[in-house]
């Protein structure tokens, strides 16, 4: 069960502005059937640029109702371009929260939001252009790119959480993985992720893991005291010495698996298992 | 904690059931006094050993058994992926799996995790289903090769109910040399079994599912059939199982078997009553609602219905509110963004599968129960879909 704040679950059962304004000033209308929730927003707008009033209707889970009628509570009677400046956390914090998987409903009060504007004004939203990452659910690279920005997201599972992409078939999985990368301005080291090989010669493992050890896990260790050395390579299982600070080291083992085994498999392949040729 | 059992209308039975009190009774003397380990050499463990056997004998009763054929385990779960690797071990050459689109996450995970498809070095055919959730035999004999190590297909479907056939699959399975397993957790206790009758060399099992607790399952093993054990340990179950036993709820499930038996046909009959009176009230005063899964071959207890245009969470925290407990196969309700891979397999459109309830009864829901649901969800369904954008009334 989800743990919904009060508000949410106050907004859910009695939810404001349920409807749709007959001719509108903007409507914004996003999500789909077929995605599992869908958002129509409708405003009237006066003279003076100031929302007078707007509605909602919304297919989907009780934080997706609630993340609309907190909406248009928050639009009314403000003006256009300071209703633009709403962002989806203003929304989830309106409702005191909620849930991270559910993220993905504030966000969809946020584009209604910008949609309904964008048709108001007559523009065109930049991330209805982009390129489709997530065929399942539709999602943009652009908007992608805008939510790791925005939210500060760093990992697939916070993009999935705020966007839904990703969450269907996962194909697009290392595509999100590089966005995030190169949107966190990590675009250095993917290049070293990326470019692995799927079928290596077990020479070319052996140099790879060689070459990772030297640079990534050696430097670490010899600060402390301490060293390893590489003593053989079978299959998947690489067999590596502890030496120096590092053999009365109680951590060792949390060294070997946790620092180890983690970089060369980032690195290297990641199907690789470190043990210790001592033990 | 402050929901009182008394207050709550119970109708996810599929997810788990209450302890019979007639079952708790049973159990509460290896709770309290008789704490003695089964294989000790003492009189006070030994008497506990007898009340096991006692157990492994009631359990053997309901599914048509001998007493050795039964294995305690700790859940459905443990039985599945006990019944699928031993098969796997016991043939290393065999690197084919034949199963459904529709099993539960129990099978399904693990035969991703095995499949060439996610690295490993297994085979996985997946049967597909038809609208109606039923499997195609043709497409099934097809499927078989020559290194198929085992056929694993769930007894009945714990979202639709529909029941597959087992007896027929199993046969089919056993001529071609191959191993057949049944997930049988959904359909123990609500349909009649007798494993001497059939094929099957691996069946499992749950007791929560049967009003015994949480925690205790068993694996059925045919006799002579090849057997590698999942959990290495002791001699427990005759080594096929390490672990002390759980013997409070074992006693339990050995006790919830012999009334699963007793009122085999009250399920049948008042229970298959009610659940055709909730559905049948549902689909005739709800418009544009519809039934998941084939009518007539299904378990006595199990209604999926969907009311298109509406999501199955908001409907759920609705029924919430007046203490109806069901479950839905729509995304939101599973953490998944996608709807249940049930309903995606029977191909039921998004419009439908998002909305979709499962009702699941047992014989202590009552006919008031029945008729309080049928009087709120049409309110609850008409104020969700006012506010949906894809209705048009």
């Amino acid at each position: 069960m989800w743990e919904y704040t009060d508000l949410v679950q106050e907004h859910f059962l009695h939810p404001r502005n349920v409807g749709e304004i007959e001719n509108p000033s903007g409507v914004g209308d996003v999500g789909s059937l077929a995605c599992g929730d869908a958002l129509k927003l409708t405003l009237k707008v006066d003279e003076q640029d100031i929302i007078t009033d707007a509605k909602f209707k919304t297919f989907g889970c009780a934080s997706a109702i609630a993340s609309s009628s907190a909406l248009t509570e928050m639009i009314i009677g403000r003006h256009v371009d300071e209703a633009a400046k709403i962002t989806n956390q203003d929304i989830a914090d309106f409702l005191g929260g909620l849930p991270k998987e559910k993220m993905h409903c504030s966000v969809m009060g946020r584009e209604a939001l910008e949609a309904a504007i964008a048709d108001f004004r007559g523009t065109v939203l930049p991330t209805a252009e982009g390129e489709i990452v997530c065929e399942c659910f539709g999602v943009t690279d652009l908007e992608i790119i805008r939510a790791i920005k925005e939210s500060n997201l760093r990992s697939v599972e916070e993009i999935t959480n705020f966007t839904k992409a990703g969450g269907g078939c996962g194909k697009c999985e290392e595509k999100l993985r590089n966005l995030l990368q190169v949107t966190a301005g990590e675009a250095m080291e993917i290049k070293a992720v990326n470019i692995k090989p799927q079928r290596m010669t077990a020479l070319q493992k052996i140099k790879k893991i060689e070459e990772v050890l030297e640079r990534e896990i050696k430097p670490g260790l010899r600060k402390d005291g301490g060293d390893i050395e590489l003593i053989d390579v079978d299959g998947d299982f690489v067999m590596v010495s502890l030496r120096g600070a590092c053999t009365s080291c109680a951590k060792s083992q949390t060294t070997l698996k946790q620092h180890v085994e983690k970089k060369l498999r980032e690195l290297v392949l990641d199907t690789l298992i470190v043990e210790d040729a001592n033990s | 904690m402050n929901l009182q059992a008394e207050t709550v209308i119970y109708m996810d039975n599929n997810a788990t059931t209450r302890i019979a009190p007639e079952v708790l009774e049973a159990m509460m003397p290896f709770l309290t006094d008789y704490y003695g380990n089964p294989s000790s050499m003492y009189n006070f463990g030994g008497q506990v050993g007898r009340e096991v056997a006692k157990a492994r004998a009631g359990v053997a009763a309901l599914l048509g058994a001998e007493p050795e054929e039964i294995t305690f385990t700790s859940c459905g779960t443990e039985s599945d992926s006990t019944a699928i690797l031993s098969a796997l071990q016991s043939f290393p050459d065999k690197r084919h799996i034949v199963t459904t689109r529709v099993e539960h996450p129990a099978i399904k995970t693990l035969c991703d995790n095995l499949d060439a498809r996610t690295g490993h070095k297994h085979r996985v055919t997946r049967l597909k289903v038809s609208s109606d959730g039923s499997l195609d035999l043709d497409e099934y004999k097809a499927a078989l090769a020559d290194d198929t190590a085992i056929v694993s297909v769930m007894w009945a479907n714990n979202e639709t109910g529909v029941i597959f056939p087992v007896e027929e699959m199993a046969a089919i399975a056993k001529k071609r040399g191959i191993l057949f397993h049944t997930d049988a957790v959904q359909a123990v206790g609500k349909i009649p079994i007798n494993l001497k009758k059939l094929d099957v060399n691996f069946l499992s099992m749950s007791g929560h599912k049967l009003h015994a607790p949480k925690g205790v399952g068993v694996l059925y093993v045919r006799r002579g059939t090849p057997f590698v054990p999942f959990m290495a340990g002791g001699h427990q179950e005759k080594g096929r199982r390490g672990g002390t036993e759980n013997v409070a709820s074992i006693v339990g499930l050995g006790r919830a078997c012999e009334m699963a038996l007793e009122k085999m046909e009250e399920e049948n009959t008042r229970v298959r009553a009610l659940r055709d009176k909730l559905e049948n009230g549902l689909l005739k005063t709800v418009s544009r609602s519809m039934l998941n899964g084939n009518k007539a071959n299904r378990l006595p207890n199990t209604a999926n219905i969907s009311f298109e245009f509406v999501e199955g969470e908001a409907i759920l925290l609705h029924l919430n509110r007046y203490n109806i407990c069901a479950s839905s196969g729509s995304a939101c309700t599973s953490g998944s963004l996608e709807p249940s891979h049930v309903l995606r397999a029977m191909g039921v459109p998004f419009t439908a599968a998002h909305g979709s309830i499962r009702f699941s009864l047992s014989i202590y829901n009552t006919e008031q129960e029945v008729d309080f649901v049928l009087e709120k969800i049409p309110a609850i369904i008409s104020s969700l879909r006012q506010m949906s954008p894809f209705w048009n009334e």
